[in-house]
């Protein structure tokens, strides 16, 4: 039984930041800090941080039983002047897809972290997970047990598949190409075991967003964006093209809708919408601008982009396409989306260094060997352009290297009708 | 890892919550089914589904960093005004949803008066920003995140609340180089100024071929120091990045004394007209000053007066300045062009100026 020690800590520093209009998180801390000692301690630790500019926390991962990470653990550096944070561990858990809950879930929630940690929680990570502050070394076991208990799941960490995000789609967006929501839901089931047992080289995020305007953040956050698009015309609704023009002007409507298509498929011609849909790339200006008037078509679907992380190691990279579009509907569709993460996970996993995410794999070895690597065929829509350098080592013209090896050029004429679905 | 057999342990691997049971009624029968929607005003959207049911949501504003007693408190809300349901956005924004726009003002009124929760976050505003751990609860940084975005939040304050910008602007913070706050139209990101400072009498707790091969630029390498195993750093090379700091504490990258915040500009995630950017580097060496980093503040304010002046609507910072050039982007804020802002790493090149295109 630990003593409880009534610390009157004084923080005139944060205290400056209980002034101002926006919602003061201290304020709101110095009043958990009556029932709580450990959070008084906490807001102790952080005004000598804000007096010293110096961090006070030791990290960790730990385990909780049967798992291979979900705890990041923090042990104080100042763990005698403010023993109630000298464990002081975050549990991650799984959000719901796209956010949303009902009051009774979040009570819960308070509940299990009221009882089992420090009473702070974080919604949400930037990862997407909920986290729950302020477990020790026995407590986040209590606390886990109480969330598994309830149906609740711990999220990812270290080398493994990490907990995935979403836009809020079909539940309450027009615009959404795809169940962003059932699709996340899904790969999180599917994949539960990778989620909780690293086994990877390093982390791997996916995010998911209805449409190209990636309100979820994947393609420089997670390292498999799966946004939603469509392959058939723009639906355009005449009459609100009317409506709109009459309200905001010709001029308007030229500067701010037909002029900033980055291919130029969209005109005005006689106060009428005229889309060239063949070299649409489905960007979404047009249609955000005018969202009465124009919406994605129905023949939906989504690109998968792969690759997209921060400036460690070897710069900033964005995820490029890796599937150019696949429909995303059926459990056929669903099936296909999961072996190709097994497949992409196969041959990373084999084959990238420790600590490589999958971006800085991709760049090592070259997209067109990592294709191969993953059986997808190359396309087109995969790079801006081809290459601009002539070192290549053309693997069909070179001289047979073993006896008996027969090599034949390769077909570069020929070819069958394209599909507009990738084939992988 | 191995179980004690008699410890009665809860199931595991139950997945991800079954977030039907988590949607609002009208957001369960209207799935798949919105028509379109409309800002009705900031912070306040309406969206109509093809059936004709009319759904309003009002974003809050919320410093992530919540008790559950707050916590608790915003389910009253919920509880009161919307069926017991709730969302959060990618900004860590609060959508509460209701039916009718009488409910709206009612909702809005226990918004700011009960949660003391401002509204706002929509459309061309700055939203919520989206931050780090920061001295509350990392491992590795230099700086604090909570209490940077409250400070900068009080002083945009009135940019959330209205929508008065040419368009959307996305701000995050991040308290070392990993920068977790990610990309964003404006985001401040701690810089570090030394080389590691290593602990050689605490290097058993770290893997040091993994600390080694870490290394962005191969400045580390193995050396013994004083009989023990240990590393070196080739201080030439080194970028003083902290990648070693994150795979081993020994390796201490952080300085109170010397570490500055850095302000980047023009990261778009979205793939709209001109597709997604990255931020780049617009001014550095801001004092770390907390509680309220008077010196950051004013240089996103310069940017932000800047754009509000010439940008145009719909345009993104980053897309503003590719308009205007970055010639004219310094000499509206003010900010010093200077060696440090040419690139040096990889690709360094293809940020280079390879036309006559200047503007004169």
């Amino acid at each position: 039984m630990v003593i409880k020690q009534k610390l009157d800590v004084k923080t005139p520093k944060l205290d400056e930041l209980e002034k101002g209009p926006w919602p003061s998180f201290i304020t709101d801390l110095k009043n958990l800090a009556k029932r709580k000692p450990a959070v008084e301690h906490l807001l102790g630790q952080m005004e000598q941080s804000y007096q010293t500019n110096t961090n006070y926390w030791t990290g960790t991962v730990l385990n909780l039983d049967g798992y291979g990470g979900g705890v990041i653990a923090r042990y104080s550096d100042l763990a005698k002047k403010f023993p109630e944070v000298a464990q002081f561990h975050t549990v991650r858990v799984i959000e719901p897809s796209g956010f949303v809950y009902s009051t009774e879930a979040l009570r819960q929630l308070c509940d299990i972290s009221d009882e089992h940690s420090a009473g702070i929680l974080q919604l949400h990570g930037m990862t997407g997970d909920i986290l729950m502050l302020g477990s020790d070394n026995k407590s986040m076991h209590s606390a886990g047990e109480a969330l598994m208990n309830n149906g609740w799941d711990i999220g990812g960490s270290g080398g493994a598949l990490r907990t995935l995000a979403c836009c809020i789609g079909p539940a309450r967006c027009e615009m959404s190409c795809f169940d962003t929501l059932e699709v996340t839901k899904k790969i999180t089931d599917t994949y539960i075991s990778e989620l909780h047992r690293p086994e990877l080289p390093y982390k791997f995020k996916f995010k998911l967003s209805g449409c190209a305007n990636d309100c979820a953040n994947s393609m420089q956050r997670s390292d498999m964006p799966i946004i939603g698009t469509w392959r058939d015309k723009i639906q355009v609704d005449h009459q609100e093209v009317e409506k709109y023009i009459a309200a905001m002007g010709e001029d308007y409507v030229i500067e701010n809708v037909i002029t900033r298509c980055p291919t130029k498929c969209i005109a005005l011609k006689n106060r009428k919408i005229e889309i060239d849909d063949s070299n649409c790339v489905h960007c979404m200006h047009c249609i955000n601008v005018m969202h009465k008037a124009l919406a994605p078509g129905k023949d939906k679907g989504v690109t998968i982009l792969l690759g997209g992380k921060r400036t460690l190691k070897i710069g900033d990279t964005m995820g490029s396409v890796i599937v150019p579009f696949m429909k995303l509907q059926t459990e056929e569709d669903m099936e296909k989306l999961i072996e190709l993460i097994r497949r992409i996970w196969d041959f990373w996993g084999e084959s990238g260094l420790e600590h490589e995410r999958v971006g800085e794999f991709i760049e090592r070895v070259g997209l067109g060997t990592f294709l191969e690597g993953i059986g997808v065929e190359p396309d087109p829509q995969m790079v801006k352009h081809p290459r601009t350098n002539s070192y290549i080592k053309f693997e069909e013209l070179t001289k047979p290297r073993m006896a008996g090896e027969t090599k034949k050029a390769p077909n570069v004429v020929d070819k069958e009708i394209e599909g507009k679905e990738t084939t992988f | 890892m191995a179980t004690t057999p008699t410890k009665k342990m809860a199931p595991r691997d139950n997945g991800a919550p079954d977030y039907k049971k988590y949607l609002h009624p009208l957001m369960l029968k209207n799935y798949g089914k919105w028509k379109y929607h409309e800002k009705v005003k900031p912070g306040v959207l309406k969206h109509v589904a093809e059936g004709g049911d009319v759904f309003y949501t009002v974003r809050a504003g919320s410093p992530r960093t919540l008790s559950v007693d707050m916590v608790r408190k915003i389910c009253d809300v919920a509880d009161k005004h919307c069926h017991g349901f709730l969302r959060f956005t990618t900004r860590c924004n609060i959508e509460f949803q209701v039916t009718s726009l009488e409910n709206v003002e009612l909702l809005i009124n226990d918004i700011n008066n009960v949660l003391g929760f401002p509204v706002g976050g929509t459309g061309n505003s700055i939203s919520n920003i989206i931050h780090t751990q920061g001295w509350m609860h990392c491992n590795l940084p230099g700086t604090d995140a909570a209490g940077s975005v409250k400070a900068l939040m009080d002083m945009l304050f009135e940019d959330f609340i209205n929508e008065r910008l040419p368009a959307r602007v996305k701000i995050s913070t991040s308290c070392c180089q990993i920068n977790c706050g990610g990309q964003a139209d404006i985001a401040i990101n701690l810089q570090h100024h030394q080389p590691p400072k290593i602990n050689h009498n605490n290097m058993q707790i770290c893997e040091l071929p993994k600390v080694v091969a870490i290394c962005p630029v191969a400045a580390i390498r193995p050396a013994t120091v004083d009989g023990k195993s240990s590393l070196e750093v080739v201080e030439e090379k080194c970028m003083y990045c902290g990648a070693c700091h994150g795979q081993c504490p020994s390796m201490e990258i952080r300085d109170p004394e010397t570490d500055t915040l850095a302000i980047w500009v023009g990261g778009k995630s979205a793939s709209t007209r001109g597709g997604p950017s990255f931020m780049k580097l617009a001014t550095f060496g801001l004092p770390n000053n907390p509680p309220r980093w008077p010196e950051v503040g004013d240089a996103v304010r310069r940017i932000l007066d800047a754009y509000k002046e010439t940008g145009k609507d719909y345009e993104r910072i980053g897309e503003w300045i590719d308009r205007i050039g970055w010639k004219r982007f310094f000499e509206m804020t003010g900010f010093k062009f200077t060696k440090y802002h040419i690139d040096t790493y990889r690709f360094a090149r293809t940020t280079f100026n390879t036309s006559t295109q200047v503007r004169l």
